[in-house]
């Protein structure tokens, strides 16, 4: 066990540069995961961490080792890959020993450790199994159980369960999620899906083409979106972005034909142009006559639906406001609306989000 | 395609027994004449049936030789063959399994280089090249010798390009986790893509044995003692026998002889030899 840090990491692949001075620092025991879209280089950082591939500049230390110019096999790391990668004419068995095999580990020591992980992973019965004769589940496990075995210093994990059907995927987080708390070996976790991101990890870590848009708890990064780009890829229904004006004393935005009040003045940002970030699950419908002043309900968005999602539970509605800004709401399931309707939407101040539209960056208060 | 229709399989049966008989006959008509007396096979019409001089025939040509063919006995011949077909088979296994792994796995200047030069060679037939080859062999005093038969016979492209495409279907990530679980180069082609390639090698191993076997032009020319002499290089010796009659009970005896290894290599590997050729196990 060891903390994993990571400091200035560039790679280029010829002129491409994926990464650009990637720096974060894995807490011992802790699990990160690192979330981007496809091509991110979220993989990347991963295999240089596990020394698959060299960095063109920077450090990685495991523990208070620099591991830089080490071999995988010598950075006491595991990892987990998303086609398993198991060796098809091993069993089982030999699948999960064979790191410790070649570490010269003595006999009765891997017996007695692949034993310990098959009961963990519950592949007690399956040891003599080729790969080839077990489930998608199964195989993961195995592929778990063979990075058990070696009681490394951290696991990493290359979007192993983007292969599974999605029941099997939620039954096989769980079990991540538990076996990392119990065995309490650093984690890293690389995935393009928001879910497995959320439920997973201690901390997350955005990551958008090369640069590193914010590490956080996962609530956190929900909550409190340090950008733009966190902004839109966190979070389903995606966040609507609307363009928007703050008001000459900083303490109400105006846009999409409303002004809106601000959780905390914006004094230093007043009288910019905005983009303003409201999400759909945050936008509920105006319960009408619960304000003195009834028809229009002051500070309402006034939406007209133009199509509708009926996904049971929810109700995702489309529309458009005043202006003709594109919004999307998600209301109750059992909520009847249809297309045409118009609908007084309103949400509270303090999950309003204000990012400047030319860096991306949130705005928050400064003093 | 599944068809019911009975008609339709009394066709198909035809066909394929015509097809049986059309390649077996002239194997039968070899055969039967191996079992005749003297003279009896040049007799009109050609004998159908077997002859009763089936263990006389095969034990002469297998033990004592023939004095008229002024040939030697056939057993050390076939066993002189045997060792080559196996080393040729062998060796061209070894070799290409070697150079396709450096290939696909390493990345050193001239690679592709490497790879194309070799590809190339599968331009130039044997009969192109065989007197440089002679050359060399004979500056390096290998002929008369099991080295000499096997050495240049030992390159083989074609069986290099098909283990490099294979490997190419081996996924990264096999060996990717090799790495991580500390199995260095040659303990992952020992322990990983060998098992792997273990079909591969079986349909390489039959067609590559056949191959040795059956060499006629490279034996001729590089032996000259006659205690290395191959059984295929013997057959021809005994048809253009000096002044004599050429004596087709003995030369059709040793041609079945000639047969039955690497029929036998079929046999037993034909699972294996079929698997190799179907599915790559992956």
């Amino acid at each position: 066990m060891a903390e994993v840090t990571v400091t200035d990491i560039v790679k280029n692949f010829g002129k491409v540069e994926v990464l650009k001075k990637v720096s974060v620092r894995i807490e011992d025991g802790e699990l990160l995961v690192i979330l981007g879209p496809s091509g991110c280089g979220k993989s990347t950082l991963l295999r240089i961490i596990a020394g698959l591939e060299t960095a063109t500049s920077g450090d990685v230390h495991i523990g208070e080792r620099l591991v830089n110019d080490l071999e995988p096999a010598e950075r006491d790391i595991a990892m987990v890959f998303q086609n398993y990668a198991l060796y098809p004419h091993m069993s089982v068995r030999q699948n999960m020993a064979y790191g410790l095999k070649n570490l010269g580990t003595p006999k009765p020591i891997i017996e007695q450790r692949v034993a310990e992980a098959a009961k963990i992973l519950g592949l007690a019965d399956l040891l003599d199994r080729k790969p080839r004769q077990l489930s998608g589940g199964q195989r993961q496990r195995v592929a778990m159980g063979r990075a058990i075995v070696r009681e490394p210093k951290a696991f990493l994990f290359d979007e192993p369960l983007s292969n599974l059907d999605a029941k099997l995927r939620v039954q096989m987080r769980h079990e991540i999620r538990e076996l990392q708390n119990r065995l309490k070996t650093t984690g890293i976790f690389v995935t393009h899906d928001q879910v497995e991101a959320m439920t997973l990890g201690d901390r997350l870590m955005v990551l958008n083409a090369g640069v590193v848009e914010q590490i956080g708890a996962p609530f956190e990064v929900y909550s409190r979106p340090a950008s733009l780009f966190v902004a839109e890829f966190i979070g389903s229904p995606a966040m609507n972005l609307l363009d928007g004006d703050i008001d000459q004393d900083g303490r109400k935005v105006a846009f999409g034909g409303t002004h809106l009040p601000l959780g905390q003045p914006l004094t230093n940002h007043a009288g910019r142009r905005v983009r303003v970030g409201l999400r759909p699950e945050h936008l509920g419908e105006a319960v009408a006559g619960s304000t003195a002043t009834a028809d229009p309900t002051p500070g309402a968005l006034d939406v007209l639906i133009e199509w509708i999602e009926l996904l049971g539970a929810d109700t995702v509605a489309h529309g458009r406001l005043q202006d003709g800004q594109v919004v999307t709401v998600r209301l109750p399931g059992d909520h009847l609306v249809q297309t045409g309707d118009r609908l007084a939407v309103v949400l509270a101040p303090a999950n309003l989000h204000l990012f400047d539209p030319q860096t991306g960056t949130r705005l928050e208060h400064t003093a | 395609m599944v068809e019911n229709r009975p008609l339709f399989m009394v066709f198909v049966h035809l066909t394929l027994i015509l097809g049986v008989l059309i390649v077996a006959l002239p194997i039968y008509v070899t055969f039967v004449a191996s079992t005749q007396a003297p003279g009896d096979v040049l007799r009109a019409p050609i004998p159908m049936t077997m002859g009763d001089q089936l263990a006389h025939n095969y034990s002469a040509v297998l033990g004592t030789g023939l004095e008229r063919a002024s040939s030697g006995p056939v057993a050390p011949m076939m066993l002189n063959s045997f060792i080559m077909a196996m080393g040729i088979a062998i060796g061209k296994i070894a070799i290409s399994l070697l150079s396709a792994f450096a290939i696909v796995y390493f990345r050193f200047p001239g690679r592709m280089l490497a790879f194309w030069t070799i590809f190339i060679t599968l331009m130039l037939p044997v009969e192109v090249r065989i007197l440089p080859t002679y050359e060399v062999m004979a500056q390096l005093k290998l002929l008369n010798t099991y080295t000499g038969l096997i050495l240049p016979l030992i390159a083989s492209a074609t069986a290099t390009f098909l283990f490099r495409q294979f490997f190419m279907t081996v996924p990264d990530e096999l060996v990717e986790a090799a790495r991580v679980d500390g199995a260095g180069p040659m303990k992952f082609f020992w322990d990983i893509l060998l098992p792997l390639s273990r079909t591969n090698i079986a349909a390489l191993f039959v067609i590559l044995f056949i191959y040795g076997w059956n060499q006629y032009l490279w034996p001729l020319l590089i032996t000259t003692d006659e205690s290395m002499y191959t059984i295929v290089m013997a057959i021809q010796r005994m048809v253009v026998a000096a002044e004599n009659e050429p004596e087709w009970h003995f030369i059709t005896a040793v041609a079945v002889l000639a047969l039955i290894p690497p029929v036998l290599v079929v046999v037993f590997m034909q699972r294996l030899f079929v698997k190799g050729l179907v599915d790559t196990e992956k």
